[in-house]
């Protein structure tokens, strides 16, 4: 079973990231955005740690949607409402429980990347993040489906997402900012795609460590 | 990074706390969420009209807060959309039951934001109607963009509908007229350096001193084509020629005109580009009635600047001739 503190550390995890690559994901935003995703999610996972103790001691889906309610109130640009969106659609799937299974875990990422794909409206080769959540979730079923453990299921969504956010290199951008480039968006990575393939990273860190039941 | 700044961190709080001082007869400001109300809001009766972005675009649209313009205006962080709860917080502060009309800027994380805070204020029971401004000839509107952006044509939308809210014109009535506005405006823009966003610290992009971006966005995001430098005039005419191209403005056609400068151009430069400009409107039959030159939705240091046509009929005139008392534009009070 993955518990509420997995869920924690997962954040925990997911915040330092964004701080380590906070440069990065601006680098790659400079490139075909507007130089401010990096910068923006950092301001939002730092308020969402702030946030967090507030809430820990309730079950996973109030902890979830708590971030996602920080993400839109902090983060601002596309990526508050589509990060906001997808933690708190996360959150509602796992409403009330404070453990659950890979299983119920995935229904969550999944119906976070359905809000995503929603609120966003896009779907999967247009050079955004649902490129990297995408394969990853898919990645993620594949694996839990032919019975493989919890820490081999994330490796493979992690491995996904990131084979997915290189995969948006040669992409030609159709939604958000990066499409206005037109054919200048080739060659270029995407930066919502990076700090999602960023976050199912650590989720292979920190909920692949837990023990898969015997 | 060469900046009048204290710290990056603190720039949008700072600047807020500034326009607060600076403009106490005009409008308050309110901090967490932020926003930039006028001073007399929420108006029993009139529609209330408010519109937000990033920040980095002043005066733009803070500076157009005020009587006859913006009765409330959502800052975000710098180059990045305001929050939902900023929108919504203002919303609520100009609603005098008539309700509220947000004039969004199409970014696709202006629209998202905008369209959160839009339902958290309808569940309250708030009317409100949603214009989205796409006037940037620059950018292909196409299924394979997210369309095009919105810039000046905002700036002179915010004037012509805050005027038709302080006359008692209907929500519907203003949002038609927003609708109006931008189906006649058109701009286009071009750079001939990069900007600094201050978290950043370092230029958005980099343009060596002899090449140009034409087709700019308010962002430093790429344009249509890099080119060497040219002159005022070949460039006015570069700018020019596809607005005029795009609605199309035909002969016999009334306009208003707006130079706008990206922050980083002098004056004197853009009336150099006016120059031009009214020379090709009049080659092309087409008569500005109204012109505005100057800085009202930069981004941040940038040189360059940008052109907007907007085609006018009586009834846009005599709004955009309405009284206005905002830090940013003022005239007939």
């Amino acid at each position: 079973m993955i518990t509420r503190d997995d869920i924690l550390a997962w954040l925990k995890c997911y915040r330092q990231a964004l701080g380590e690559n906070k440069d990065y994901l601006t680098r790659l935003d400079s490139a075909i955005g507007d130089a401010d995703h990096g910068a923006n999610m950092d301001r939002g996972f730092a308020a969402v740690l702030e946030k967090l103790p507030s809430v820990a001691e309730k079950d996973v889906g109030t902890i979830l949607k708590t971030t996602g309610m920080t993400l839109v109130s902090t983060v601002g640009g596309a990526g508050g409402p589509l990060y906001g969106t997808f933690f708190m659609r996360a959150g509602m799937a796992l409403d009330g429980k404070t453990e659950f299974t890979p299983q119920e875990f995935l229904a969550a990422l999944e119906a976070g990347l359905a809000g995503v794909q929603q609120r966003g409206k896009a779907t999967t080769g247009e050079k955004t993040m649902v490129d990297a959540l995408t394969p990853g979730c898919k990645a993620m079923r594949e694996a839990l489906e032919r019975g493989k453990s919890l820490a081999e299921a994330l490796d493979a969504a992690a491995a996904a997402a990131e084979q997915g956010m290189r995969d948006t290199i040669p992409m030609l951008a159709t939604k958000g900012r990066a499409s206005y480039l037109g054919e200048r968006s080739i060659g270029h990575q995407d930066p919502g795609a990076t700090s999602s393939a960023l976050m199912l990273r650590c989720a292979a860190n920190t909920l692949g460590r837990v023990q898969d039941p015997a | 990074m060469k900046k009048l700044i204290n710290n990056p961190a603190d720039v949008v709080k700072e600047e807020l706390m500034g326009v607060a001082l600076a403009h106490p007869d005009l409008v308050r400001v309110h901090f967490d969420p932020n926003y930039i109300v006028r001073v007399d809001a929420p108006i029993q009766g009139k529609v209330g009209v408010i519109s937000g972005g990033g920040s980095g675009h002043e005066p733009m649209h803070g500076g157009f807060v005020g009587v006859g313009m913006l009765d409330a205006a959502c800052p975000g962080a710098v180059f990045t959309s305001p929050t939902p709860d900023q929108m919504y917080e203002a919303t609520k502060a100009v609603n005098g039951g008539a309700g509220v009309l947000h004039i969004v800027k199409n970014y696709t994380g202006d629209v998202l934001n905008f369209e959160m805070a839009a339902e958290m204020a309808m569940a309250e029971g708030i009317e409100v109607a949603s214009v989205v401004i796409d006037d940037d000839v620059a950018v292909q509107d196409s299924l394979y963009t997210a369309g095009r952006r919105g810039v000046g044509t905002t700036v002179l939308a915010e004037k012509i509908c805050g005027a038709a809210a302080e006359q008692g014109r209907s929500l519907q009535e203003v949002a038609d007229l927003c609708r109006k506005v931008n189906g006649w405006g058109r701009s286009m823009g071009m750079a001939l350096t990069s900007c600094t966003v201050p978290h950043a610290g370092k230029p958005t992009f980099d343009l060596p001193e002899d090449q140009m971006e034409i087709g700019i966005g308010i962002h430093g995001e790429p344009g249509r084509t890099r080119m060497p430098l040219k002159t005022a005039d070949e460039i006015t005419e570069m700018l020019a020629l596809p607005i005029i191209n795009d609605l199309p403005f035909k002969s016999g056609d009334t306009v208003i005109a707006m130079v706008n400068g990206m922050g980083g151009t002098p004056l004197i430069e853009l009336y150099i580009v006016y120059r031009k400009l009214a020379e090709i409107c009049k080659g092309h039959g087409i008569t500005i009635a109204r012109s505005l030159v100057g800085n009202y939705i930069t981004s941040l240091e940038m040189a360059g600047c940008s052109i907007t046509l907007l085609k006018a009929d009586d009834d846009i005139l005599k709004l955009w001739d309405a009284p206005v008392k905002t830090a940013g534009l003022r005239w007939g009070l």
